[in-house]
């Protein structure tokens, strides 16, 4: 089983709820995590704000956003290697690194891409 | 006083900035410990000046006082206390992380519910029983953590994997993730705050109808969660004989009075006593002592040359505002220092002039709008409900994120959403829509984004993404509410305060934020001052010599360019006070 680690950008909660909208993606990657959790996936999700050392101290993800800037966040890691990054995996994507063999692959709302970011 | 009688272990004094809160939980102390009871006073006034009333340095540890004997005190100050949380989570990564990424942490860190947290923080080793605390009969606070924080400690949510596995959803406890305590020691401290047999709260309050009504909400929220053994104390309030050879005084006593006999239906039940205003500054043992003492009244005060105070003008900085043509006006403030008010007035005198001008406020008594609604051919009025922008954000996040949720999460959420923030960002979001406006006419308005706001929604880019919807898909250029906000050309911050010591700091910690996010106020506007009247009354005119001292604070160390604006015998309603007002002092 591999490790899924998602490094989200600096927010007050992870609800979005202190921003200017909800964010969509978030609930619905929420959402995904939930259901992956429940399939056996291994993921943690890690907050800038506040959990800030845990980005420190690991060097993919410190280099990244010496590279990249938090903007680019969030930042998805596969077992400690880079994965994805400034977008959240949709449901299809967690189920294949987290080696799920669902047995109906639902696409995400949103069709072609994960919400939010468009294609 | 009945709050003073057969007083439990604890006692917290609350009301917003200015009321007196320190001053009488100072008095309390005194009074106490010299009755043999030994007492632990506990400050948490940004402002607080006990150690100069006892004439000893007290900080953040427990210090005798010698004047009084069983008297101790100890100040909290919770902006260091923020301070002290950003450091140890931010301190370890300092130098690793890329500044730019510190920095953006340290700013989720910097709101107002980082600073409460922290201070419930220090409070808690307190309210539990410890050593540090056996030895006191009675802890006296002059303040009380919110009906918000409260309750959000109460709930199961809040704690079920969050503080036990250091990972979790909370936002509003976001901060309390960095902090060592344990949960049992949260919880002693909520059941502590809410036993009656420990715990009195002391509601302080003016004897004017805002702060009535907003004294009204404190109690009720903190009735709601447990904290029923509340009283209240009306402070300075003005005595009759002031009244009688000035005009002025008399205005005010026939306001305070009318406010004292319309106090709030849900206050009237609970033990009250009113507090005169003294002659006399609160500094030293011997006025402390007398504050809670009903003696007969006499002018003690010897009536000195009468103050000619030559300040600028609301009218005058207008005429600064009118020069451009167009822009943003945006007035910003604690509440009760009348922020509605000086923008209206602002409104009225640049429609006088000619020029067009929407006024928009989120005034809720509305009757302010209301009477100024096709006053003046260029001025147009709109309103923005706080309450209903609020509800319609909250509703819509709820559906949307609160509908994947079990009830635990639910409930936190529901909580979250009570937070001052979310009122904040949720009448940002209405007034967003009406800053566009700003580029052809003046756009007035009574409220503004703190900088910490700004800075989260725009270090987010959510702001920018927000603002990029509603502009639809014209390729035209624009600028975000962030860069519309830095630019002075476009926007003019009026900072509003009294004065008054704590007002005003309350008023430089609000520029302070504003700096943070690149926005430097463009004046202050010291409303209701007395200084600007001419009065007989002694009491009056030892108030507006105290007002001198802030009005002289404000001018060298806050703000170079500022109007003072005078307090008036009538309520500045209707266009033609509005305009005394603005230029009440040429």
């Amino acid at each position: 089983m591999k490790t899924i680690q998602v490094f989200d950008p600096a927010m007050c909660c992870s609800s979005g709820v202190c921003g200017v909208d909800v964010d969509q993606q978030l609930i619905g990657f929420s959402a995904d995590v939930d259901w992956a959790k429940q399939n056996g996936a291994k993921i943690e999700r890690f907050n800038l704000a506040q959990q800030p050392m845990d980005f420190a101290n690991n060097k993919v993800v410190r280099d990244f956003l010496e590279r990249s800037g938090q903007e680019a966040l969030p930042l998805i890691l596969l077992d400690g290697e880079f994965a994805l990054a400034g977008r959240y995996p949709n449901r299809t994507e967690l189920s294949r690194w987290a080696g799920i063999v669902a047995i109906t692959e639902v696409a995400p709302a949103g069709g072609c891409c994960s919400g939010g970011k468009c294609c | 006083m009945k709050f003073l009688d057969q007083p439990p272990r604890f006692l917290f004094f609350t009301g917003k900035g200015g009321v007196g809160k320190t001053s009488i939980a100072c008095a309390t102390a005194i009074q106490l410990a010299e009755a043999g009871k030994r007492v632990l006073l506990v400050s948490t006034d940004p402002a607080s000046n006990v150690g100069q009333v006892f004439g000893v340095t007290i900080g953040n540890n427990i210090t005798p006082v010698p004047a009084v004997q069983n008297l101790a005190a100890l100040e909290i100050d919770p902006q260091a206390a923020a301070q002290l949380y950003r450091d140890r989570i931010v301190g370890p990564v300092r130098g690793i992380l890329p500044d730019a990424v510190v920095k953006g942490i340290e700013e989720q860190l910097s709101g107002a519910c980082t600073t409460e947290i922290a201070a419930f923080d220090e409070f808690t080793s307190l309210l539990i029983d410890s050593p540090l605390t056996a030895g006191y009969d009675h802890i006296i606070f002059d303040t009380a953590p919110t009906g918000h924080t409260i309750r959000l400690l109460q709930l199961p949510g809040a704690w079920s994997g969050f503080l036990e596995e250091g990972k979790g959803d909370a936002s509003c406890l976001g901060p309390l993730a960095g902090l060592e305590k344990q949960r049992e020691q949260y919880k002693a401290a909520v059941d502590a705050l809410a036993d009656g047999k420990r715990t009195r709260l002391i509601l302080v309050a003016r004897a004017q109808q805002s702060t009535l009504r907003e004294v009204a909400r404190t109690h009720e929220e903190l009735a709601g969660i447990g904290l029923k053994q509340q009283y209240l104390v009306i402070n300075g309030i003005l005595p009759k004989v002031e009244a009688d050879n000035d005009d002025l005084a008399a205005a005010i006593y026939k306001r305070e009075q009318a406010a004292l006999h319309a106090i709030p239906e849900v206050l009237k039940s609970l033990p009250q006593d009113n507090v005169i205003l003294k002659p006399f500054d609160l500094v030293g043992l011997d006025p402390l002592r007398q504050l809670l003492v009903d003696t007969a009244y006499h002018a003690q005060v010897k009536k000195s040359s009468p103050i000619e105070l030559d300040k600028p003008s609301l009218s005058k900085l207008v005429d600064g505002i009118a020069e451009d043509g167009h822009g943003l006006v945006m007035t910003m403030g604690k509440g009760g220092v009348g922020k509605t008010t000086i923008a209206a007035a602002v409104a009225v005198e640049l429609a006088h002039r000619g020029l067009p001008v929407l006024l928009t406020t989120s005034d809720p008594a509305a009757h302010l709008s209301d009477t100024l609604n096709g006053a003046l051919d260029n001025l147009t009025v709109s309103r923005i409900d706080p309450h209903e922008e609020t509800e319609r954000y909250r509703q819509h996040v709820l559906e949307t994120k609160g509908s994947k949720l079990d009830a635990h999460g639910r409930a936190l959420l529901e909580e979250d959403l009570r937070s001052p923030c979310t009122e904040e960002i949720a009448v940002f979001q209405a007034f967003s829509r009406i800053i566009r406006e700003a580029g052809k006419k003046f756009v007035v308005m009574d409220t503004a984004p703190t900088g910490h706001t700004l800075l989260l929604l725009d270090a987010t880019g959510a702001y920018h993404r927000e603002v990029t919807r509603q502009m639809g898909k014209t390729n035209l250029h624009f600028t975000t509410p962030m860069m519309q906000l830095q630019d002075p050309k476009q926007t003019k911050i009026l900072i509003v305060t009294l004065a008054e010591k704590t007002p005003v700091l309350e008023a430089a910690n609000l520029q302070s934020d504003l700096r943070r996010a690149g926005i430097e106020p463009w004046a202050w506007v010291i409303n209701n001052s007395v200084a600007a009247t001419v009065t007989n009354s002694p009491l009056l005119h030892q108030r507006a010599l105290n007002e001198l001292v802030e009005i002289n604070a404000v001018e060298q160390d806050y703000s170079k360019r500022y109007a003072v604006v005078a307090m008036l015998k009538d309520e500045p309603v209707g266009v033609a006070r509005l305009l005394e007002l603005a230029g009440s002092n040429n």
